[in-house]
């Protein structure tokens, strides 16, 4: 089955299992996304993909296509508001961008470019966060992962190890790392993991990669991140 | 330890769907999950151990790091408070010698809050090693300290620190009519299935756990996806503070409620059902599995019941201390040992539920209703109530009134009568719904239960005048910011900032732009949050807001704009270091 769903006034087809996320990206409709990329199973958690649809909010990224969707992506409510979801991520976790060697690569930072967010509007929360260094070539810096579950997901499903899981509840949650002492050095992980590489901030960094690219001359820094998005994830957050 | 956990992992036929059964043993036993055990689960149950350390961390029962021999959870919902809970938990702490939120250095005691244990007509309420104990008051601490010391198991405690009453005030349609057993389960197999549905669709029964869908509706599009299995689930969750019917209705009513769960399996062919008890309700356990062995002793459960060919049973599950395994939903992830995360829908639990098969998920009421109406009729269950919601509701009502308990009215019933019959004098408002639900002030006590006017799932809370809408709506926040499961933005991190901007305001730091700013973050949370309990948490600030703008206003600093920071107060340990505390070494950030 397949049929057809209206986007911002544009028909758009669809194949039937595909989600409206799915819909547009093949259409080349940009909807801002952090926890979603394609081939991954659908986590629906950022809530940065909200959209109307028939007037009710969904996110595009779980929501399945059905024939005769009226789909709003684009209204000032909904930029408005995807800002603000922007900037609860921000004041949630820490992020120093200037000093982020991840700084230009980062699709957290790409969103808030692309959503024109020029401030944090809420008060930080100061989280006290960790960095696991003790991986020869992986680090987790804690103080800017926002749960996308993206790394817990490349790692069962491309990887085949399970490295990592989120804990606890609440604002308490926590990335947690599959080994008896809980570091990264212990775990099954290893840098040419799709899990390594795929964190959306800087939270999972490869050692001894920073600044090859230049800040200023890297992914965001060039292009907006709809434009990354839609000529194929692949090109995402890679320096 | 090895031996303690084979032996539990024998019991548990090494199911790790039987996960938080596993953990809360081990806590039992042990007063926390030890790492060791942790590594030994995994290899046994063939999960990871990140798996169950994300279990362990969800639940606010399980705990990573021991807790007391005696571990006690004081609740903390607005009604025990209004029972001077605070007083009494620090009058525990002197008593038991242990800080609030601490272990006590010899180990033997923990003391802790927990949100609504679900006593809120007999609190101040607490839990002991997850036992109930409602009416605390100050001989009863003296009490516990003296066995505390004494180091007595909890089994040799009087019983009389343990008993929890019904107060059933008054009964209506429901409660006032008993059932044999099985006569549902006959009734339904005298009849076509077709015959049954349609009776129940004809009663026009909704869902009493709160969001009202036709259960009816619910059982069909249920019994019509094709499936090897399906399964029953009664949500005994009743985590909505205020809330305490389904207690009462499984203290003295269970056999009512199994009876209805058979009847669903029947319908739609489920050979298994769950009853998800909240740990709260942990004192009920075991008398609600002799039930279930009583009703297997009787055929009415089991295989091939009262000779008719079919074959049920349902399985009690305790959960862990989370309100939000009460979405039907997360509650499912619970029973396959996971956090409580509500899942992404479509697809619904009636067409992929537990373990991604065809599963009804109702609250005890609605089962307990279902039954009745199978043996009785339509037309007996439709006679009371409205248009759009049949039948009657069973309600908990608690809070500032002479006769706190349980009363069940027909759908239509004014606020006033309730308010009346319970004893409520010089009423400020009503909690309707519980904090997920409605607060209507004394302007509006002709105002109808109903879904059309105000739904709820049972919560009924009171409140006079002496009270303080600004303190009522911080506790229901609080308790929200607590609860959120975390998984998405605008939750998790929205009620902790909603409870941030609040405690601003209501701590006298708040300026006019602070109330503007805290009305967006409500939208905000409200409009873009995965599930209900994001939908509705921002309510207590909404329903006061719009019913009591001058509370908000009178609490408003009078300038234009305050820092939520408390600059001078951020100095305190520059201070301390420079061993200074000289007039210049103080800043005012605002003029005064
Ligand atoms: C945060 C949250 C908590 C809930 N808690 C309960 C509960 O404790 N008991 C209950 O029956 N329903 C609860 N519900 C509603 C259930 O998701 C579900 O709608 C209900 O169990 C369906 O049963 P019913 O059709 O008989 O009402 C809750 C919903 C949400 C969003
Ligand atoms: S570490 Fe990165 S990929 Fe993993 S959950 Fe956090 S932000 Fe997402
Ligand atoms: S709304 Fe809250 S409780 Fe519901 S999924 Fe989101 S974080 Fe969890
Ligand atoms: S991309 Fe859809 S919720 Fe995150």
């Amino acid at each position: 089955m397949s049929g057809t769903i209206n986007i911002d006034g544009k028909t758009v087809p669809y194949r039937d299992g595909q989600t409206i996320m799915d819909a547009a990206i093949a259409a080349g409709i940009y909807i801002p996304h952090l926890c979603h990329k394609p081939g991954f199973t659908p986590h629906g958690s950022c809530k940065l993909c909200t959209v109307k649809v028939n007037g009710r909010n969904c996110s595009a990224c779980t929501f399945p296509a059905a024939d005769g969707q009226v789909v709003i992506n684009t209204s000032d409510e909904l930029l408005q508001d995807r800002r603000r979801i922007t900037q609860m991520l921000f004041v949630e976790g820490n992020h120093f961008c200037p000093s982020c060697e991840k700084s230009g690569n980062c699709q957290l930072q790409g969103v808030a470019y692309h959503l024109n967010m020029l401030d944090n509007h809420f008060p930080h929360f100061y989280a006290d966060r960790r960095v696991d260094a003790s991986h020869p070539d992986i680090m987790i810096d804690h103080n800017r992962c926002i749960f996308c579950n993206l790394c817990v997901r490349a790692s069962r499903e491309k990887d085949r190890k399970n490295v990592f899981d989120i804990a606890g509840r609440g604002i308490n949650k926590r990335l947690i790392v599959n080994s008896v002492s809980g570091t990264l050095k212990d775990s099954a992980i290893s840098v040419d993991d799709c899990a390594a590489h795929i964190c959306p901030t800087g939270a999972i960094l490869i050692k001894r990669s920073a600044y090859r690219l230049p800040i200023g001359q890297r992914t965001y820094d060039q292009r907006q991140i709809s434009d990354v998005a839609l000529s194929g994830e692949v090109e995402h957050g890679q320096d | 330890m090895r031996t303690f956990l084979q032996a539990l992992l024998t019991k548990t036929q090494f199911q790790p769907v039987r996960l938080l059964t596993i953990l809360r043993a081990v806590q039992a036993e042990f007063r926390h999950i030890p790492s060791s055990a942790v590594d030994i689960l995994a290899e046994a149950l063939q999960i990871s151990r990140t798996q169950i350390l994300a279990v362990a961390e969800f639940y606010s029962f399980l705990h990573l790091t021991p807790q007391g021999r005696y571990a006690v959870l004081f609740s903390d919902s607005i009604t025990d408070r209004m029972l001077d809970q605070q007083n009494l938990l620090h009058y525990a702490a002197k008593r038991w010698n242990v800080a609030i939120g601490e272990v006590r250095a010899d180990g033997m005691v923990s003391l802790h809050t927990t949100s609504c244990t679900g006593l809120c007509d007999q609190g101040p309420a607490a839990l002991i090693n997850g036992i109930a104990i409602a009416n605390l008051n100050r001989p009863k601490i003296d009490l516990i300290a003296e066995l505390i010391e004494r180091q007595a198991p909890l089994a040799q405690w009087p019983a009389s620190l343990f008993a929890v009453n019904d107060n059933l005030y008054k009964a209506g349609l429901l409660l006032k009519s008993s059932l044999d057993s099985g006569a549902a389960i006959r009734a339904a197999c005298a009849h076509d299935r077709a015959e049954v549905f349609s009776e129940l669709e004809r009663s026009g029964l909704r869902g009493r756990g709160g969001a009202g869908f036709k259960t009816a509706l619910k059982w069909r599009y249920c019994a019509e996806e094709v499936s090897d299995r399906h399964y029953v689930v009664c949500n005994a969750d009743e985590g909505e503070p205020g809330t305490f019917k389904d207690r009462v209705l499984l203290n003295s009513f269970a056999d009512q409620v199994f009876e209805g769960m058979t009847v669903c399996a029947f319908l739609i062919g489920a050979r298994q059902g769950f009853l998800y008890l909240r740990a709260e309700y942990e004192f009920l356990h075991s008398k609600l599995e002799a039930v279930l062995e009583r009703r297997r002793q009787a055929g009415l459960l089991g295989n091939n019941i009262l000779n008719k060919a079919f074959d049920f049973d349902i399985e009690i599950r305790l959960g862990a201390g989370a309100y939000i395994c009460g979405e039907e939903s997360a509650l499912i992830e619970s029973l396959e040992g996971k956090p409580g995360i509500p899942r992404n829908r479509p697809p619904y639990p009636v067409s992929s539920g537990y373990l991604q098969k065809p599963t009804v998920v109702n609250n005890v009421e609605t089962f307990l209703a279902a039954a009745q109406i199978v043996v009785r009729g339509a037309d007996w269950f439709n006679v009371q109530g409205t248009e759009k919601s049949p039948g009657s509701k069973i309600l908990s009502v608690s809070g500032d009134c002479l006769r706190p308990g349980i009363y069940e009215y027909p759908f239509g019933t004014p606020v006033r009568q309730i308010l009346n019959d319970c004893g409520a004098r010089d009423v400020l408002g009503v909690q309707v719904g519980g904090p997920s639900g409605t607060f209507i002030s004394n302007r509006e006590l002709g105002r109808c239960l109903a879904f059309e006017d105000l739904p709820t799932g049972g919560s009924f809370i009171v409140f006079d005048n002496s009270r303080n809408i600004l303190q009522i709506t911080q506790n229901f926040i609080h308790f929200f910011a607590h609860e959120s499961c975390g998984f998405c933005t605008p939750c998790r991190v929205g009620t902790s900032l909603l409870k941030q901007q609040l405690d601003k305001i209501v701590e006298g730091h708040g300026s006019a732009g602070d109330v503007a700013e805290l009305e967006s973050l409500c939208r905000l949370v409200k409009q873009y949050s995965h599930c209900g309990l994001g939908q509705t948490a921002a309510n207590p600030i909404l329903s006061t807001l719009q019913r009591y703008p001058d509370v908000y206003q009178a609490q408003l600093k009078r300038i234009s704009y305050e820092p939520g920071f408390d600059l001078d107060g951020a100095l305190a340990v520059a201070r301390r270091m420079a061993n200074r505390d000289d007039a210049a070494a103080h800043l005012s950030q605002v003029e005064e």
